[in-house]
């Protein structure tokens, strides 16, 4: 019993990484599909396998659509020549490369991603792999832990575009990090409001946006929370760690192949990953929509029909995602930092200050 | 003295500085880009179509009757900055059907990997049987594989309308010539 259960977390936890890791390969895809719809041009349409392509009308629009061309890519990644420049330091180098990638799986765990309800007796669970009750905090503090592979990545490769790169773009992830946890209280001080059944988990967030979602009762907080996460991926118009004009390529200008490659899926799952706890904090998770919550059916196709719907916004959000990279221009560093420190800061301190006090008001007799 | 102007700029609106709507209007030009055909070409299937007088990769031409028109005079061999082009002359054996042209070449070898483009081949060439035409994109896998050799530069050429005619008309005069001695 013990070890058959424990045999089931790990079966979970391997169609996970694989569900998250693929995600992150396809949006790769998505990305370059839709900046190449957004430019005028056709992007990835000619990668095709040679059996899956003869099939009549499927195989040449699948080929069309690029769906082949992660694969190859990946493919191309494998098979490139490895090379280590002979003047980093080694063990950092390699290292650097697991700490960017370690952090944004891990943080998958905590995520619930649909629900199942109990056909017979009516209750309801949701689909996650750790039921952690601070799943927001975890999120936090593992998310946090990127940073390192940044700066490690930068400072090893002993290359002065490198390291600034890695300096730039570890400043603004921490600056960023502040008024992302800070837009985050407020949902959790009207989660924890006198009356209602609290907690800090992710699933208590999702149900307490059963009727309404948290974007229209704190706009606020979704914008902020928005904007960081932007910083936290280093998506333009906030990637300043590989500014291609003034630093090459960055933090992984010394990187190639696989190295690369691996910083690239850690960057597209910490996308993946930004998007699902944007939607599971702001766009009410698997509910349906605002007023609809779960037209699921019980037992297991209600707990598939939840988890794609889930799905569904974070592909928009990805989609999002890369239109607001062709809709904004790169932000100059001290925009950057002025907007992390001017602007987003206080309005999140405010916006946290006003909601206590509509609590306090309406808590108190 | 030129007068200064002095533009005043306006101060943004509270609206502008929030950037909120200005974002939200060039998301809205953004996606609207998704819907508009692509404007790209796709290359090796479509091909852009070439300009007149455009000089892409150097070709020998034969004229209307078939005949090779280079007489091997080394004009542009000679001309070629790069020192792309090697001819080697050739006699026209006798009985030939072109016996009253010069002379033939024998081999004609263009280095593609020295080519400029630059076309003083063409410009030189007194027979115009050589022309720069609409050939853009060569590649190979060898070095050997772009040097073009005569076959390769008659197939890349073809057949050109001419308009002098200037061996047809030697040999009308010779022909003519001879006819008239014998009166």
């Amino acid at each position: 019993m013990e070890i058959s259960s424990l045999l089931l977390k790990v079966v979970f936890a391997v169609v996970m990484i694989v569900v998250v890791m693929t995600l992150a390969g396809y949006s790769v895809l998505i990305e370059r599909k839709v900046s190449s719809w957004v430019q005028g041009r056709v992007g990835p349409n000619r990668t095709a396998i040679p059996w899956i392509h003869a099939i009549p009308v499927l195989g040449p629009f699948l080929t069309k659509l690029g769906i082949f061309q992660p694969l190859a890519d990946g493919l191309k990644f494998l098979f490139k020549e490895e090379i280590t420049p002979g003047h980093v330091n080694k063990v950092y180098y390699y290292l650097a490369p697991v700490i960017a990638l370690v952090p944004a799986l891990t943080t998958m765990v905590v995520i619930p991603f649909g629900q199942y309800t109990h056909p017979d007796t009516g209750v309801t669970h949701s689909l996650m792999l750790a039921p952690l009750d601070i799943g927001i905090l975890f999120i936090f503090a593992v998310s946090s832990l990127g940073v390192y592979g940044v700066v490690l990545a930068g400072w090893s490769s002993n290359s002065k575009y490198s390291f600034l790169g890695s300096i730039r773009s570890s400043a603004q992830m921490i600056s960023y990090e502040l008024s992302m946890g800070l837009s985050v209280f407020p949902l959790l001080l009207w989660l924890n409001a006198p009356g209602v059944e609290g907690g800090l988990g992710l699933t208590a967030i999702v149900n307490y946006q059963e009727n309404v979602w948290f974007i229209f009762i704190q706009p606020l907080s979704a914008l902020l929370f928005l904007v960081a996460i932007f910083a936290e991926t280093n998506r333009l118009p906030f990637d300043m760690a590989e500014s291609e004009t003034d630093l090459v390529g960055g933090f992984h200008t010394e990187y190639g192949c696989f190295k690369f490659g691996i910083f690239f899926v850690a960057e597209y799952a910490h996308i993946v990953i930004g998007s699902a706890v944007f939607a599971l904090l702001f766009l009410g998770g698997w509910h349906f929509l605002p007023g609809i919550a779960d037209p699921w059916p019980a037992g297991w196709l209600g707990a598939v029909l939840s988890t794609v719907w889930f799905l569904i916004k974070i592909l928009a959000l990805i989609v999002f995602f890369v239109l607001i990279r062709w809709t904004i221009p790169r932000f100059r560093y001290d925009q950057v930092m002025q907007l992390g420190w001017k602007v987003l800061l206080p309005l999140a301190i405010g916006n946290l200050i006003l909601n206590a006090a509509i609590l306090a008001f309406i808590d108190s007799p | 003295m030129a007068e200064t102007k002095i533009v005043e700029r306006k101060p943004l609106s509270l609206s502008e500085r929030t950037y909120l709507p200005q974002i939200a209007s060039g998301l809205k030009t953004t996606v609207s880009h998704i819907f508009k055909p692509s404007v790209t070409l796709q290359y090796p299937e479509e091909r852009p179509p070439i300009p007149e007088g455009y000089r892409g990769v150097p070709t020998l031409v034969k004229d209307p009757n078939g005949r090779e028109k280079c007489v091997s005079c080394q004009l542009c061999e000679f001309v070629c900055p790069p020192r792309a082009i090697r001819i080697t002359p050739g006699e026209i054996v006798e009985g030939d059907e072109h016996e009253h042209v010069e002379k033939a070449p024998q081999e004609f070898e263009i280095n593609m990997l020295r080519c400029i483009y630059c076309g003083l081949c063409q410009e030189v060439c007194p027979e115009e049987a050589i022309f720069l035409q609409d050939v853009y994109s060569l590649s190979g896998y060898s070095r050997e594989e772009l040097v073009n050799n005569k076959e390769k530069l008659y197939e890349l050429g073809g057949t050109l309308p001419d308009e002098h005619f200037k061996w047809d008309k030697k040999k009308a005069a010779e022909e003519a010539a001879l006819a008239g001695s014998h009166h």
